[in-house]
Parts: C-alpha cells; sequence; structure tokens
C-alpha cells in the first residue's frame, strides 16, 4: 500500500521542479544514494520539558548543511517544540528545560547550554511561522528589521540587502515597486514569503520553517515549496510539516516523530519507499495520524 | 404548525419589545444629558465673553472672569499628564512583558485595579500629607497635578496593559526570532502599535482629573487668584523658569463651585459660563489625544 502513495509523490517531484530547471538531486546520485553531506548541527540526547511535562524524548539526530530536513509526524508529537529548541523560542515561556546538546558546527557550540545567550542563537537561525506574521509596517521595513536589530545603520547596505532578500524569496518583482507599501496589503502566500525574505535578510546558518504552508491555498504552498527546494543552495533548512506529500516534495532527510521521539530518521527517499520502522510505515500510508 | 408560528410570533414580540427597551434607556441617557448641556448654555453663553476669559475673579459678577482658573487648569494637566502618561505607559508595560508570572504580580495586579476605585478625597488626603507636609511643595501647581497624577495613575496603567495585551503574540515572536531584546521588541513593536489603545486610556482618564476638585481643595487650592503664576519663559537667561510650579493656583471646578455657592443669580450664570469652557476644553482635549492617535497609526496598518 505504502510504495503506491510515495510512488506518485516521487513521480510528482521531478515535474513539480520542471520550470527552474533539472532535477538537482540527478547529478550527485550514485547507486541511487548521494554521498551524505558534512553535519550543521547535531543533536545529542536532547529532552525537553514543559514544566514537569516531557515533550522531548532522547533525540539524536544530524542536520546536514544546506540541506532540507523535514520532521514528520501526527500532531502533537513534538515536532514545533523540536524545532522551536533551535531557535530558543521555549526560552520566551517560563517553565521550559531543555537537556542534552544541540551542537552547532563548525564551531561545536552547544546552543542549547548554559552560559549561550538565546539571542544569539536567533541572530543566527531564523525562523518562518506557521501563520504569517509581518510587522504591520511596510514591507520595505519588515525586510529590514533583522539588519537594524543587528546595529546596521548605512542606507545603502540595508537597500541592497533587503533587495538581495526580497530577490531569494521570490518576492521582488512583485514588491518592487510597493517596498514602502503596508506588508499587510500583501496577499497571505506574499506575506509568507515576506516573512522568509525578512528571515533571510540577516544570512542566517539553518532556516527553519514551522508549518509554512498550513495557512495557504494551494497556488502559494507550491510557490512556497518551490521556493524551499531553492533556498538549500544557500541554507540549511528544518521544516515542520503535517503534510507528507510536502515533505517528500522538498526534503532530502525525513525524521519521523511520534510521542516525542524521533522514531526513524533517513533519507526522504528511503523513509517514504522503503520505511524500516512499522510505525513509520503506518503512517506515511495513511493509517493513522 | 400552527404551534411553531404562534413561537415565533411569541419570540418576535419579545424581540419587538426588547428594542423599545433599549431605545428608551438609551434615549434617557442621551436626553438627561442634552438638556444639561442645553440647560448649561442658555444661562452662560450670554456670559461667555473675552472679557469673561480674560479677567481674574471679582467680588462684582458682571465683572468677574476665569483667567486663573483656566491657566491653573491648564497647568495642572500639564503636570498630571507630565507624570502619569510616563510613569503609568512604563508601569503597565512593565508588568505585562517583564513581570513573572507569580503571586507577588497578581497582588500587585489586584491592587491596582483596586486603587482605581479609591475615593479622590482620600487620595487628596493622602497628598496633603506626602506632597504639602512631607515634601513641602506647597499648595501648589506641583503638588496639584502630581495629586492628580496619582488618581490617574491606575487607570493609565490597566489602560496600557490591556493596549499592550491586545498586540498578538505572533508579532513578538516575530520580533525575537529575529534576534531582539525584549526592550528592542517594546520599543520597535510593542509600544507604537498599542499607542492607539494607550492614548484613548489616558484621554479617559485625563477627562477625568480635569473635573475633580475635592482632592484640590484638601490640598488647599485657593479659590479667589488675582494672578497669573510665573511666567514659565523669561525674556532674560536663563528664559525657562519652573517657579510657575511652586506657584498658589485655582482650577475650574473650585472656581465654580465658589461661584455656586454665592446666592446671587449673576454668579451662577458665571458658573455655567465656566462649566461651558470647562467642557470646551475636555473636548479640545480630546481632540489632541485623538490627532496624536491618528499621526500614530498613519505609519501602522494591520
Amino acid at each position: 500500500m505504502g510504495p503506491d502513495i510515495t510512488a506518485a509523490a516521487r513521480a510528482a517531484k521531478p515535474n513539480f521542479y520542471a520550470p527552474s530547471g533539472a532535477s538537482p538531486a540527478e547529478p550527485e546520485m550514485e547507486n541511487g544514494l548521494e554521498p551524505r553531506p558534512p553535519a550543521k548541527a547535531s543533536v545529542r540526547n536532547l529532552n525537553f520539558y514543559y514544566g514537569a511535562k516531557q515533550a522531548l524524548k532522547h533525540i539524536n539526530l544530524e542536520i546536514a548543511e544546506k540541506r532540507v530536513t523535514a520532521l514528520i509526524g501526527p500532531s502533537g508529537c513534538g515536532k514545533t517544540t523540536y524545532l522551536r529548541c533551535f531557535n530558543r523560542m521555549h526560552d520566551l515561556y517560563p517553565g521550559n528545560r531543555y537537556e542534552g546538546e544541540i551542537v552547532l558546527h563548525p564551531d561545536d557550540i552547544n546552543i542549547i547550554g548554559k552560559g549561550v545567550d538565546p539571542i544569539e542563537v536567533r541572530m543566527r537561525i531564523s525562523m518562518v511561522f506557521q501563520k504569517p506574521n509581518p510587522f504591520p509596517k511596510s514591507i520595505y521595513e519588515n525586510v529590514a528589521y533583522g539588519l537594524r536589530v543587528r546595529g546596521v545603520r548605512r542606507r545603502s547596505v540595508i537597500d541592497e540587502k533587503v533587495e538581495q532578500a526580497l530577490q531569494a524569496a521570490a518576492l521582488w518583482d512583485e514588491a518592487k515597486d510597493r517596498l514602502h507599501e503596508p506588508a499587510f496589503n500583501l496577499s497571505g502566500g506574499q506575506q509568507q514569503r515576506l516573512c522568509i525574505a525578512r528571515a533571510l535578510a540577516t544570512d542566517p546558518e539553518i532556516l527553519l520553517f514551522d508549518e509554512p504552508t498550513s495557512a495557504l491555498d494551494p497556488i502559494a504552498t507550491a510557490r512556497i515549496e518551490e521556493l524551499v527546494h531553492e533556498l538549500k543552495e544557500r541554507v540549511t533548512i528544518i521544516i515542520v510539516t503535517h503534510n507528507m506529500q510536502q515533505a517528500a516534495r522538498v526534503s532530502d532527510y525525513t525524521a519521523f516523530m511520534y510521542l516525542g521521539e524521533v522514531v526513524e530518521f533517513g533519507d526522504t527517499d528511503t523513509i517514504f519507499t522503503n520505511p524500516s520502522k512499522k510505525q513509520t510505515e503506518d503512517y506515511i500510508t495513511g493509517r493513522y495520524g | 404548525m400552527e404551534d411553531i408560528k404562534s413561537l415565533i410570533a411569541r419570540h418576535k414580540l419579545l424581540d419587538a419589545a426588547f428594542a423599545v427597551l433599549g431605545l428608551l434607556a438609551l434615549l434617557i441617557g442621551l436626553v438627561t444629558l442634552a438638556a444639561l448641556i442645553v440647560d448649561l448654555a442658555v444661562t452662560g453663553a450670554p456670559r461667555l465673553t473675552w472679557q469673561f476669559l480674560s479677567s481674574f475673579p471679582s467680588r462684582f459678577a458682571a465683572q468677574a472672569g476665569i483667567l486663573s482658573a483656566w491657566v491653573g487648569t491648564t497647568l495642572v494637566m500639564l503636570v498630571t499628564a507630565a507624570a502619569a502618561v510616563p510613569l503609568g505607559v512604563a508601569a503597565g508595560i512593565y508588568l505585562e512583558e517583564y513581570a513573572p508570572r507569580n503571586w507577588m504580580t497578581a497582588l500587585i495586579e489586584i491592587n491596582i485595579a483596586n486603587l482605581a476605585a479609591v475615593p479622590s478625597i482620600v487620595y487628596g488626603l493622602m497628598a496633603l500629607g506626602l506632597f504639602v507636609y512631607q515634601l513641602n511643595l506647597g499648595q501648589s501647581i506641583l503638588t496639584a497635578g502630581l495629586t492628580l497624577a496619582l488618581l490617574i495613575l491606575p487607570m493609565v496603567i490597566i489602560a496600557t496593559r490591556e493596549a499592550v495585551r491586545a498586540i498578538p503574540g505572533a508579532i513578538r515572536e516575530a520580533a525575537y526570532a529575529l534576534g531582539a531584546t525584549k526592550w528592542r521588541t517594546v520599543r520597535d513593536h510593542v509600544l507604537p502599535y498599542s499607542t492607539g489603545g494607550i492614548l484613548t486610556g489616558v484621554i479617559i482618564a485625563l477627562s477625568r482629573a480635569i473635573g475633580e476638585s475635592a482632592p484640590l481643595i484638601t490640598i488647599g487650592a485657593l479659590s479667589f487668584i488675582a494672578f497669573l503664576p510665573s511666567a514659565p519663559i523669561g525674556p532674560e537667561a536663563p528664559y525657562v523658569s519652573f517657579q510657575w510650579l511652586l506657584d498658589p493656583f485655582t482650577v475650574m471646578p473650585i472656581q465654580m463651585f465658589n461661584w455656586v455657592s454665592r446666592p446671587q443669580e449673576a454668579f451662577h450664570q458665571n458658573a455655567a459660563a465656566a462649566g461651558l469652557t470647562l467642557l470646551g476644553m475636555t473636548l479640545v482635549m480630546n481632540g489632541l489625544a485623538i490627532y496624536i492617535r491618528y499621526r500614530f497609526r498613519k505609519h501602522i496598518k494591520w
């Protein structure tokens, strides 16, 4: 049962990206598997607690550099909780506690370590949220905000970065004539791409996506997926999604999570065509979740 | 079928009955208010001349004016706003954005809500003890302004908290995720986006303060003042003077009360004219706040 659905998803993959060029996975293929790239982050024995309640259990995972890692699993499995560990969002709310390590390479700092400032972590790791959340300011000011926080004042530098980020987020053509209009004049999909541009403007090392298309229509979703695919050329991406086809389409690696644990982690192809765990197969074939 | 029809008819009757009742309630409020204002206008309007606005009080009703009263009210309100707005907004933001959620904060919150309900004369008594006797500020504009500031501080704090709480958490998370500190998030987002709500609360609070007389009588405001406070700007260096803060004063409500308590009809007319002026001052103040709110909101669009 399982291979049928995933085969369909796989078949859709080349077509989906047809306009943006050849399938990027092809050239590096060797015996159907590409060599594993170096790790950008290593998660070691991560536990996370909301107060007394343990939400993540003994997670070990390598995040491959300049690749897309997808986190899938049923609602409440902890995938968003896990994602939000990477930029220390949990530190904003009282009673949350981390154990273990998330080591960021190449400088090997443990970003959930006691001595590490969450603000420093957030300066290096950006996030795109589930619902588009632009500031009620102009398009320009939205993208420029991360730079302003980093103390960039030179108008010419900000102008350039804003343009680059908007271009990278495939919003430049639509936004270039209305940079000083309110961001809320944009459509939902455009707003989400604006949020991606805002996250990109500061050249993050990792870009976190928390179900970025769950509030968007299919066309806007397709554009965001295309974008995720293009962005991995320049940034390491971790994406949470509850849409399995999306994970199959955009990611190189997939982790299936259940009840706060990573049940299975591997190449997206392997996870979707030949999962080794029964639980994973049941989930991706839609038998539960 | 018939049952349902009669049921619907009964419900519709109730519907109509409430509409009439609601309209009646509204009219009672509006008509009473309108009658008050019309009465005030009819009595006071003939006295509302330039002479009235530019004269000091006098034993003769026809020569009396409200110069010292409206200047006093204006200056006292300036002090009140200058003290209550920064303090109240800062306290409200601290409670909403910074304070840990524990029993101590809860206790403070309950107390602020209760302070908003304390009768104004109690504030007057406290101010008499603190500002006049302890701090030796005298029966001055400064004392009056600070007293009224204390009176409206809880209202400003509560309004600030409500306005700040209305800003979606997603906006804060967006700022934090970009590496902003708490203060930057407050300065760049929380405060600008909540200015409209805060100003609305400030208007209501100041409108309450402008009509207060009890606490000011308690601290010893004079009711007969035939001179103005010293000018804040002078022709010689250092050009700016704050002597006016320590000068004695009177305010519009006290002046009105003083005239109303006299037996002569002419003084009652003066009181009505002063009432009209006070209404006008309140309107101007509200208009100013609405304008500032508009200016702030022009750059923010949800």
